[in-house]
């Protein structure tokens, strides 16, 4: 007889226990789209943070070579008085990331807190703070973006733009947690909870906001995508980042009259906006199917 | 129905008029309109100064400057503007018949060809078109609208020249000449200024709606009533437009109303690469100048118009949603 046969049965067929953090990366492996767009979404940022360590040329540099086409001196091409346009990218795609990585990071922190405070509170105190959420859901976020950036708050820093945009994104997020926390309030785990002594704001701090993170995260994600679009389209109307310093929206406004002769100077900054949203979106995606499968995977 | 909908215009009124104090102040805190004036060399006579002070009624707290206007504005009196000669009533409202032109269609345009490819790539799930659409629509839906914009302009600057016509107009909402055109010129003329900006409105709103409209149409499919009807006997065309297609287009209908903020937004963009003289300009001339009531009073109506799509998307709700019936 080998040991085997003397080994209790339960342990012949017990399944490695796998926690909660393994089956959603599991998952989110098995969508392809998803995992091809967060390695090219690494290679992004990798380009924007290490290319300009690597690269020749610097954002401000000025060399003698005055509007030419991709070559391999210059491979996104040059423009009229001779910047360099790939080092311009890679500091646009910088500039773009951190404000949108910034939105992002206030929209979802503001957004998720007052979500879950309004949900578990119910009653006057929702109802207060959802007429909030309306009012700032009533403004176009762009018209009220561009007419507080205009003048030029906080000296048009990077940062600013970020605060404004992420002051009008968090109703966005609060309205997703929000939903959540009404259905997880209900749950036996809550009441468990305050049986136990827990008050309002440790059950929000560490039992909502924990079980609600999948959607957070999730929101989050797309959030970034959406600050990208934004800040585009603040500097796309002359709001947003300023010259000396540039950012992808800013290059593709600039440029927008060589679209027909100079190309190059057009399209690079804008299919690296469309790269970054792109995929985002589609990361964002796969983490929706990894957090709840159900949701989903419609069976036939 | 009629009571439900003036209750909740009713209920819209202070979100209005707190949206529209926090519009104003952010506009009146956030810069200095007579800050050319001042910084201009040489500079302005101190008179001059005062005197604008007084007009523009600056001196004033901002509460009290914010009443003066909202009393005004309810009066049909949109203040004065930094420009001495700028009616901003006048102006709001011939910018408004300028951009909602395009807002409406473009918002047709978007929910037609949304639903149509929603409901195709449900039916056909995992096809060929169904992965085709949506990875056009992921597509759509990570460019920025200035850029599907200009691109657009640029192939059609590039179609006119190689053509020698001006099949697509580029510049503006209306030719040169258009008070001199008949009525159905006039008509024609505006048709084909609207095409192009019309489309790159369109696309981003269709990519996200046409996501909607095929998640809705999946869900309603996989239901048991509609396995019910099939099973029933029920042909196949009919159990999708009436039991399907009926229930699916409940959520996008919710979501388009959501999103009409972002499309006055984009609308503001899309006119500003087109040249077009409306609402997007006087927002933006308005913006330049620290113009706060023009700005306050465009802000206004902007949230009213979000108000009304979504009392209109409320009623809408209930006709296709019987279990719904605001009484």
């Amino acid at each position: 007889m080998s040991d085997t046969a003397a080994r209790p049965v339960t342990e012949t067929f017990a399944v490695r226990e796998r926690k909660q953090s393994e089956l959603v990366f599991r998952r989110f492996l098995r969508h392809r789209a998803a995992v091809t767009s967060l390695l090219l979404f690494v290679l992004v940022v990798l380009f924007a943070y290490v290319g300009p360590l690597l690269w020749k040329y610097s954002y401000t540099d000025i060399t003698d070579d005055l509007s030419r086409s991709p070559s391999l001196t210059h491979p996104f091409g040059t423009d009229l008085i001779g910047h360099d346009t790939m080092a311009q990218v890679m500091r646009g795609t910088q500039q773009s990331l951190k404000i949108a990585l910034a939105i992002a990071l206030i929209g979802t922190v503001l957004g998720a807190l007052w979500g879950a405070i309004a949900g578990l509170y119910r009653g006057r105190l929702d109802f207060l703070m959802m007429r909030i959420v309306d009012i700032v859901l009533t403004l176009p976020t762009i018209a009220v973006a561009a007419a507080v950036a205009a003048q030029g708050v906080g000296g048009s820093q990077w940062w600013s733009i970020a605060v404004i945009l992420g002051a009008l994104t968090w109703p966005y997020v609060s309205r997703v947690v929000r939903g959540v926390v009404l259905s997880l309030r209900e749950q036996e785990f809550i009441e468990a909870a305050r049986a136990l002594g827990a008050g309002n704001p440790r059950i929000i701090l560490r039992h909502l906001l924990p079980n609600a993170l999948g959607a957070i995260i999730v929101v989050a994600t797309l959030t970034i995508a959406t600050g990208i679009l934004g800040e585009a389209a603040l500097s796309f109307l002359g709001v947003g980042v300023q010259a000396p310093d540039t950012s992808l929206g800013l290059l593709v406004s600039i440029n927008r009259d060589a679209v027909n002769t100079r190309p190059w100077l057009f399209y690079f900054p804008g299919l690296f906006i469309i790269l970054i949203a792109l995929t985002i979106n589609f990361v964002g995606d796969g983490l929706r199917d990894a957090f709840d499968p159900k949701q989903t995977r419609v069976r036939q | 129905m009629f009571a439900y909908v003036v209750r909740r215009l009713l209920a819209a009124i202070p979100v209005l008029i707190v949206a529209s104090f926090i519009a104003y102040a952010l506009v009146a805190l956030s810069g200095d309109p007579l800050e050319p004036l001042k910084i201009r060399n040489p500079p302005a006579p101190q008179r001059t100064i005062d005197l604008e002070t007084a007009r523009l009624g600056l001196d004033e707290n901002i509460f009290v400057r914010y009443w003066h206007w909202l009393t005004g504005v309810l009066q049909g009196n949109f203040g004065e503007s930094v420009q001495s000669n700028y009616d901003i009533g006048e102006n709001l409202a011939r910018s408004t018949v300028v951009t909602l032109r395009l807002v409406v269609v473009a918002m047709l345009l978007a929910l037609i060809l949304a639903v149509i490819t929603g409901v195709l790539s449900a039916v056909r799930q995992y096809s060929k078109f169904d992965y085709a659409t949506t990875f056009l629509g992921f597509v759509f839906l990570a460019m920025p609208s200035f850029w599907i914009a200009i691109v657009l302009k640029d192939l059609a600057v590039r179609y006119n020249k190689a053509t020698g016509t001006t099949v697509f107009y580029t510049i503006g909402e209306k030719s040169q000449n258009y008070d001199s055109l008949s009525p159905f010129g006039k008509f024609g003329d505006l048709a084909g200024h609207l095409i192009l900006p019309t489309i790159a409105l369109a696309l981003i709103s269709y990519a996200a709606w046409s996501r909607y409209q095929r998640a809705a149409m999946l869900e309603v499919l996989n239901s048991d009533y509609v396995r019910l009807a099939r099973a029933k006997g029920l042909a196949w065309r009919q159990v999708l437009t009436r039991h399907v297609l009926r229930t699916a287009l409940i959520p996008l209908v919710t979501v388009t109303a959501l999103d009409i903020a972002a499309i006055l937004g984009g609308a503001v963009i899309t006119e500003t690469v087109f040249n077009w003289n409306g609402l997007g300009r006087m927002l933006l001339t308005g913006v330049g100048r620290a113009d706060t009531n023009a700005v306050a009073g465009w802000l206004l109506l902007a949230g009213l118009v979000v108000i009304i799509f979504n009392v209109i998307a409320d009623v809408l709700y209930a006709v296709l949603d019987p279990r719904i019936r605001h009484e």
